[in-house]
Formats: C-alpha cells, structure tokens, sequence
C-alpha cells in the first residue's frame, strides 16, 4: 500500500456557555462569568473530522482555542476524544474580543504552533452564530477556505469536499495547505472514553498571552458593536383551509404562490 | 437533582460526566422499549465496553480502569440512576471478573479477567438452585473429574443474564454435602450440554434476562476451575461481599431516579390552585425520602472506602445493602404515591421504579439474609 504523508491537522475550538441551560443577557452581550461551560457542540464535529483524517492518514491533530482560563476545560474535552495537543491563548485585554479579534488571534496562534496541513472550523459558534471567524481566520493565514462542509475526503496534498448548498452539493478541492468549516451533519463526534479523558491530562496544553503572539492590545481593539437586540418575530398563525372539496387545489394554488412549483 | 458531586475529585469526576453522558445520550431513550420488550440491551453493553466503563475497577495491566472500588460505585449508582436492569447487569459482570482477579491463577487472568475487564466479554454468577437459595450451600449440581477436565450435571436457577454472557462463575459439588464440598467453575458460553433452559417471566428488571441454566453433561476443563476443590464456598461469599454494594449502589441510583422523578411531577401537578409540593404534607414526605438516600449513599460509599482501604467491610457492605434497597423500596413506594394515579400507570417510571425496587431486596441474599449476617457478626455465631 502507498504510504500517505502524515497529516499536521489544526482545529479551533471554542468554550461556550452551555447550551443546554437557559442564556442570560449581560447587557448587550451574552452572560458567561459563572455560568456552566462546555465545548461547543458545533466543534466537536470539527475535532472529529480531524481525528477521521489522522486515523486515515496518520499524523496529529492540535487544538486551538482562545478564552478565559477555564477554557481549557474545552480544550481538554477535545483532547479526551483524541486530539494531541492543545493551544490555549488567554489574555485580559481578550474580554468581549468579537469575531474579526478572535480569527486575528487564532490565526497567530495558528502560524506560531504550525505549519499545519489543514486547519478545521466549524461553520459558526453555537453561542455567538455570526458565522463569519473561519473566512476571517482563512484570509488572515492566506489559505483557501472550503465552506459549508457536509463530508470530505483527504488524498496526498489536497482535499476534496462536498459543500451543502441549497439543492444539493458542490464537489469542491483544494491543494493543501487549507481551511475547511465543517457542518454538524459531516459525521457522528465519538464520545470520549474514560481512558481518552485520563490520558487527556497528561497530554501537553500551551497557554499563551498576546505578548507571546507578538500582538499588542491594539491589535485587538474591538471595531464591532451590538447596538440592540430584539426579541424574533412570532411566527405568525398559518391559515386553515377547510376542505370544501376544493382542498387539493387550494394547496396547488398556494405552492404556485410560492414558486414551488 | 443530580446527586452531590463536590467531594469527589476530578477523575470521579470526569467518570460521573462521561456515564451521565453516555446515559442521557444513548440509554435513557431506550429504556421504556427494553423494558416493555423484556429485551437485553446488548449493543448497549458493547458501547459500555468501548467507553471503557465496563472493567473500571480493576488493574490496568489487565484491561481494567484501574479505579478504586469507590469510584466504580459512582458509576454504577449513575447507570442505576438511568436504567435499573442495565446497572445490575454491569453489578454481576464486575462481581464475577472480582472472582477471576482475587482466586484466579496468573493464567486465568491473563485469559478471562482481561476479556471481562476490557468489555470484550461479559460475566455471569450462578450459585441459586431451585432447593438452595438463602441456604446456598446446600447445592446439588454436580461437578465429577473425568480425565482433565469436570462433567456438570445439574440445574441453575436466577442466573442473570445465563445465557447472554460469555462466562458464567457457576458453583458445583466436586465432595461432600456442606460449604466445603463446593467448587467454583468458569463455563464458556457454548459449552456443550450447557444452555439457558427458561428465561423468567418477572414482575421488575424485565430488561435483565434471568435463567433457569441446566447442565448436562457439560464438559469445563480443570484450567477454567477456579481456585482449588472446595473452595468454591468461600470464593462465593467473598464475591456477594463486593457485589453487594453494587446492589446498594443500584439502590441509591433508583431511589434518587424516582425522587427526581417526584419532585418534577409534584411541582408541575397543580390541585386547589398550586403546585401539589406546596403542600406541608408532600414537603415532609420530599424531606424524608431525600434524608433516606443520602444516610444510604454514605452508607455504601462507606463501605467502598473500608474496601479500599483494604479493611474488612463484609458487615458494612451487609448493611449497606440492607438499607440502602430499603430506602430504595419505601421510596418508590412513595414516588407512586405522590403521582397519585398517575404513578399507577405505566406511562409514567413511578410503577416500574417500584417494581424495580422489590428484586433489589431479594437478590444476592435476601434483606433476612443480611440481617443474618450483620447479627452473627454482632454475637458471633
Ligand atoms: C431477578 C433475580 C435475579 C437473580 N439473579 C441471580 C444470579 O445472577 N445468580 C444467583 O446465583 N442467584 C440469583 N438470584 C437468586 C437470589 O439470590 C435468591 O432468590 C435469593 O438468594 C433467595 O433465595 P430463594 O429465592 O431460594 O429464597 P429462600 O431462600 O427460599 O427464601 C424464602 C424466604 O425465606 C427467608 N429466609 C430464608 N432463610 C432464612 C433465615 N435463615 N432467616 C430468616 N429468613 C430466611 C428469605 O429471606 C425469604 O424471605 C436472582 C433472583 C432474582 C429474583
């Protein structure tokens, strides 16, 4: 058998407040300070795509995250499923960073603890949704970025992905080296064995501060703002058509509204 | 409400998280199906075993989890929490890859505990015979020399899960009539002659097959016996002690179930105008049953310590399970109470927590039983 070249694999990470529980405001921005935290479950499709390639192609698979101290609870999660190694940045003048800071500070942290053949996102952040950090962080590290991933497919130098679209999938590939954000449907996260999350312990976790990135609180200053948030709009009632005999074509009627048909 | 985790350190932790996990995710959906079906879950102790759950308190050299006895409790006490017949399922599995690991030879361990420990097979325990069940010691079946090996003849009853594990711990007379007559077996599931004859019909644990084993015949070589003739007695016993507090651990997990289970319908049912808990009368009755399974919970995990530690726990591990499936009895009985009819119908858990409750005070020696054992204990024999 041909034996393929090993895999240098980055996944982004992300801390988040537990979904599961009830989100609380604080101000205009959402609540975390002493809230119960978990890795964000969009992420462990990311870490999981990640581990699928090394098992394929062996290689390692990095985490890298950037939060509060007690993020590296995530971090360790990912690494309990089997990731390698971990990248933790912290830093005070971090607090309330939006979504163009994080990819700049991803992306440094990305550059110190690489080169890295792939770089793994998910599509967006299951507490933040703004969706827009991977294309940031993929401009930031001049790497082409392939979006809306549904399954991939690595080979010797390159990847090839199917990327959801509305009707269907693209079949897209790139050379490596990449970024590629991943759905929550491109596979099943393994849960992590209790001796992934013993052996997660002793695995190694760099916790770095801008100073270490070379970055200044400059390079952080944040542009973007949430001015107001409003409560969604109620769905509103559907209309109930009593079906006279004349249901079928109601419904014909009211599909071709809507050009659906 | 979750039982109180903050004196547990990280690892118990960890492990409490990752069995909460795997049960909210892939067990508790099933439950009710298994149960009405009266079905083993085996993919479910498949996926245990992946997990690395299904061995943790023994060496890892052998496979196992390496963890104390007191923190395999917590997971069982959480599997219990979720699903009754698959925690006591995990109990008697760990109770018969004990015995492998404390009477077994090197060899033995090498080949049987490493399988039990790493999931890779499931174990099994059969002392009860249809004339000896309090009075284990008074078996009949069979085990005579012939050549190199053993032929069993005889029949098992109450052999949980008998048919669907790999290895079943069987006691058999090898002299004669008493404890000392008495010897343990390793019998490999499809051993010729050997076969699970009738699956009980039960009133509780319906996802936890229990058989009528018969043997005929059934060949086991002298290198599955485990430990020297006439000791099997004594390897039976030692391996009730450690099961035992699985069963209690099981006890508090059920308890704490129905509980949970109480409060969510009592604060949402509402009579007279408010939430049936804002009653005086349901409070008290919330109090005690809360009170009951923390005295039991501190009993168990009291004993697991004295376990660890390497004392002697044969009475605390008797009274652990004496009271701690007591509380779990009162409590479910009170859990169907305080659903009122609701808690008679099988569309919500109340009934089958009940159900579930009674056979934890009938097995591996009855409630009497225990009480037999704490009193000699107490004035010697
Ligand atoms: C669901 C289920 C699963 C089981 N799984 C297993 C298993 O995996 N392996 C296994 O070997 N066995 C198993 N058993 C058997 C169980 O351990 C026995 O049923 C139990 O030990 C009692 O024995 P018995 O049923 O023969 O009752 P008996 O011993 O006949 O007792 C009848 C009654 O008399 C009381 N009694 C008896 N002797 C005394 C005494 N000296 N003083 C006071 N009271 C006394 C008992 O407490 C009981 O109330 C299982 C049983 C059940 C119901």
């Amino acid at each position: 058998m041909e034996r393929k070249k090993a895999l240098n694999i980055a996944v982004c990470v992300k801390h988040i407040p537990d979904p599961n529980l009830p989100g609380e405001l604080d101000g205009q921005r959402l609540k975390r300070a002493g809230v119960q935290g978990v890795l964000d479950p969009g992420d462990e499709f990311g870490v999981e795509a990640g581990l699928q390639l090394k098992e394929a192609h062996g290689g390692e698979v990095t985490l890298i995250s950037m939060g509060p101290a007690v993020a590296l609870e995530a971090v360790r999660r990912g690494l309990s499923m089997g990731a390698d190694k971990g990248v933790l940045v912290s830093d005070d003048a971090l607090a309330g960073a939006d979504a163009l800071t994080t990819a700049r500070v991803l992306a440094a942290a990305i550059a110190k603890a690489g080169p890295f053949d792939l770089v793994i996102a998910g599509v967006e952040s299951t507490d933040g949704y703004t969706g827009t950090m991977p294309s940031s962080l993929a401009e930031f590290l001049g790497l082409p970025q392939l979006t809306f991933v549904k399954s991939l497919e690595g080979a010797e130098g390159s990847i090839r992905v199917n990327r959801q679209t509305v009707e269907g999938y693209h079949v897209v590939e790139s050379p490596l080296p990449a970024l590629i954000s991943v759905t929550a449907g491109v596979n099943e996260p393994r849960y992590a064995s209790f001796k992934g999350i013993m052996a997660a312990k002793k695995k190694p976790v760099e916790q770095w501060s801008l100073a270490d990135l070379e970055l200044s609180s400059d390079d952080v200053t944040v542009n973007q703002s949430v001015t107001n948030i409003g409560k969604a709009e109620e769905r509103q009632a559907g209309e109930v058509v009593e079906d006279d005999g004349s249901g079928a074509a109601r419904i014909a009627d009211f599909l071709k509204e809507a050009k659906v048909i | 409400m979750p039982a109180d985790l903050r004196l547990l350190d990280d690892d118990q932790r960890a492990l409490v998280g990752l069995v909460r996990e795997f049960c909210t995710g892939e067990v508790a959906g099933s439950v009710e199906d298994y149960e009405r079906r009266g079905e083993d879950p085996a993919p479910l102790y498949a996926k245990l075993g992946e997990l690395g759950l299904s061995g943790l308190p023994f060496p890892e050299e052998y496979g196992g989890g390496g963890q104390t006895y007191s923190s395999y409790l917590l997971a069982i006490e959480e599997l219990a929490y979720h699903h009754l017949s698959f925690a006591i399922g995990v109990s008697v599995h760990t109770l018969c890859a004990f015995a492998v690991g404390e009477f077994g030879t090197d060899a033995q361990r090498k080949e049987v505990l490493s399988k039990l420990a790493s999931g890779e097979w499931y174990g099994a325990y059969s002392l009860s015979e249809s004339g000896s069940g309090s009075d284990a010691a008074s078996l009949s079946t069979t085990a005579v020399r012939a050549g190199g090996s053993y032929l069993l003849n005889g029949g098992k009853l109450w052999c949980t899960r008998g048919n669907e594990a790999d290895v079943v711990l069987l006691m058999a007379r090898t002299g004669d009539a008493g404890a000392k007559g008495i010897s343990a077996f390793l019998v490999a599931k499809g051993t010729a002659g050997f076969a699970g004859a009738k699956k009980e019909e039960k009133m509780g644990w319906r996802a936890s097959p229990t058989w009528q084993l018969t043997l005929d015949d059934a060949e086991v070589p002298e290198s599955r016996r485990l430990g020297e003739e006439g000791m099997g007695f004594r390897i039976a016993m030692a391996s009730l002690d450690s099961g035992r507090l699985g069963i209690a651990a099981c006890g508090i997990g059920l308890a704490q179930a129905a509980l949970d289970a109480t409060l969510d319908f009592t604060s949402e049912r509402e009579q007279f105008g408010r939430p049936v808990n804002a009653n005086q009368g349901v409070q008290f009755m919330l109090a005690d049953m809360a009170t009951e399974i923390e005295a039991g919970r501190r009993l168990y995990r009291h004993a697991a310590a004295l376990r660890d530690a390497g004392e002697d726990y044969g009475m605390q591990a008797a009274q652990a399970k004496l009271f701690c499936t007591d509380v779990a009895m009162r409590i479910t009985i009170d859990a169907v109470q305080l659903h009122g009819g609701y808690g008679y119908v099988t569309e919500y858990p109340a009934e089958r927590f009940m159900r579930d409750a009674k056979g934890l005070q009938i097995v591996e020696g009855t409630n009497q039983i225990q009480r037999f054992v704490i009193g000699r204990r107490l004035t010697g024999p």
